[in-house]
């Protein structure tokens, strides 16, 4: 199947889910175009595993329309679980069956005659550098290669649109970019990729498009780019011995703030770059200001929060 | 069809590796025959050879005691995430439930076999025709699809593994609870009116009837209706638990 790069993967409108009296989806519209990466983006309990399990066929919406490979997802069942491939939030592997008879039990239950089988087995055993471990049985593997091995069950039979729940969250940092670079790989091939992440370093440097989710409502989206400015920008942090220096600092920094929630700290914006930062030391140092500690800060998905909705992600999830 | 065979070749796999489940359904009935035969049976009084009276009790026995794995393996399945995969994939959602079934009678009938293997080692001398030995062994096909399917939906609508292990005592139980091991007349009262009521008296007194050569066809009848019964409240059950369970 040849998807024109304009057409919609997937295009969801009004989309809605309670449970019970707990409102998880409140009115989502999204729109994925066909070779791109789409990351959606929320901290925990914002509704990211819910979006992908009512988009992915796993639980039916209250309200709304989805149509997921141009098909909709509530009558034509059967033609969207053929185009898509799930990878969700726990890896869902077999682990009284070895790597390599995990991915024969996808490849007999995807139809694939046993020379093809073979063919495609050894093929994404090699590719997620699994083979080594091909004899040995799930339960053995490690984290990272239980997630490798999953995502690899998820390409046999060849998907055309792919959904990460939260791929790389636990992972340790070479396995994230592993898995970062497998996910780059897949959109070159033309897969169309649905990404939830917590990480607003991931969606900024896979995503083609970003939606930020909170309470089931989306705040935000567009490209990283158009994001990021919604967002202010990076800081250099300082702390101070006392209220004096805190003082003549300030009046030295004229567009420094003082923190809400800590005192003796002040914030200057920065772009965080070497000149920007020497600049800043280079004024305290003039007016001989000690200063007892100091650090640049690169905006999080808690400034995006706290910049989209007022409330840090933290908070959210704690409530 | 040929994605239930897929998910069988699966469970069977399962039940290979897996020495507990292998220990639970085929030796530990022949271990407790022993038991029954050598350790406990001269105290029984019964008419003819106590092993001609205990083996198709310890044939019942088997079907249930192979139970628990299933109760596990079903229960597993659904709290591990990978029934999220099949779920998601385009194969039918009985495939996954009907594998299950097909690998407790497949499990069942190789123990069935090796205890019978053993029966006839030490002593067992049924005067059962051909034709009763096939009534035998179709009516047993029957009892463990139908303790199949109820336990299936017992396993899938358990919140945890652990309590999963739980769900099939009462199924492990009940044999011992009616004339399996003992006639019910010689039980205290109460047991013994529960033992004449409860559906594995007539099971386990068909298959007796069948192996002795003189089966009783009100036992039949009345084990037929609580194997389609059981079966179908299994099956149903089963279905809409997981359907339910995303």
């Amino acid at each position: 199947m040849v998807v024109p790069m304009t057409s919609s993967a997937i295009a969801a409108s009004g989309l809605r889910k309670a449970y019970k009296d707990k409102v998880v989806l409140d009115g989502i519209d999204l729109d994925v175009a066909a070779g791109t990466i789409f990351s959606l983006l929320g901290p925990n309990g914002a509704g990211k595993t819910t979006t992908v399990n009512v988009l992915t066929t796993l639980m039916k919406a209250d309200g709304g329309t989805v149509r997921v490979a141009g098909h909709d997802v509530a009558t034509e069942t059967k033609a969207v679980r053929a185009a898509i491939g799930v990878t969700g939030q726990f890896a869902a592997v077999d682990d009284l069956l070895t790597g390599r008879e995990n991915l024969q039990l996808m490849a007999a239950l995807k139809g694939l005659g046993s020379g093809e089988s073979k063919r495609v087995v050894d093929d994404l055993l090699g590719r997620f550098d699994l083979t080594e471990s091909a004899q040995k049985m799930a339960a053995t593997y490690s984290g990272g290669m239980r997630r490798k091995l999953d995502l690899a069950m998820t390409l046999v039979g060849k998907p055309r649109i792919i959904f990460l729940d939260e791929p790389t969250t636990g992972l340790d940092p070479r396995s994230r970019r592993t898995m970062w670079d497998i996910i780059r790989q897949l959109v070159a091939e033309g897969v169309t990729i649905f990404l939830t992440t917590q990480y607003l370093e991931e969606a900024d440097r896979l995503a083609d498009r970003i939606a930020v989710l909170d309470q089931g409502k989306l705040v935000a989206q567009g490209t990283p780019a158009e994001l990021k400015r919604q967002i202010p920008g990076s800081h250099v942090r300082l702390r101070f011995a006392g209220d004096v220096e805190l003082d003549s600092a300030a009046r030295v920094l004229t567009d420094a703030t003082r923190d809400d929630e800590e005192d003796l700290i002040l914030r200057v914006p920065s772009d965080g770059g070497a000149k920007s930062v020497r600049t800043v030391l280079a004024q305290l140092d003039a007016h001989s200001i000690e200063v007892e500690e100091f650090s640049v800060h690169t905006p999080d998905l808690d400034d995006v929060f706290l910049a989209l909705t007022g409330r840090t992600s933290t908070k959210v999830s704690a409530s | 069809m040929s994605n239930a065979t897929t998910m069988l070749g699966r469970n069977f796999k399962h039940t290979l590796r897996n020495p507990v489940a292998v220990f639970n359904a085929v030796l530990f009935p022949i271990v407790l025959m022993l038991m029954f035969v050598y350790v406990f049976g001269g105290a029984f009084d019964i008419d003819g050879k106590y092993i001609d009276y205990a083996t198709p009790g310890m044939i019942v026995l088997t079907i249930c005691y192979g139970l628990s794995a299933t109760a596990l393996a079903v229960n597993s399945d659904m709290t591990r995430g990978i029934i999220n995969r099949f779920k998601v994939m385009d194969i039918s959602r009985s495939a996954v439930l009907s594998a299950h079934v097909a690998a407790t009678m497949l499990r069942s009938l190789i123990a069935i076999a090796a205890l019978v293997g053993v029966a006839f080692a030490l002593g067992f001398r049924p005067a059962a025709s051909a034709l009763d030995w096939l009534a035998t062994i179709g009516f047993i096909v029957l009892v463990s699809f139908a303790t199949a399917w109820i336990t299936v939906a017992l396993g899938l609508a358990a919140k945890t593994p652990e309590s999963a292990g739980l769900v099939s005592v009462p199924l492990v139980m009940l044999p011992f609870l009616s004339s399996a091991i003992v006639p019910a007349e010689t039980m205290g009262p109460g047991v013994r009116q529960f033992a004449e009521y409860q559906p594995f008296t007539p099971i386990i007194e068909t298959v007796r009837g069948l192996l002795t050569g003189d089966p009783s066809t009100g036992s039949a009848l009345s084990a037929v209706i609580w194997c389609a019964g059981i079966a179908l409240v299994g099956y149903v059950w089963a279905l809409s638990t997981f359907k339910k369970r995303a």
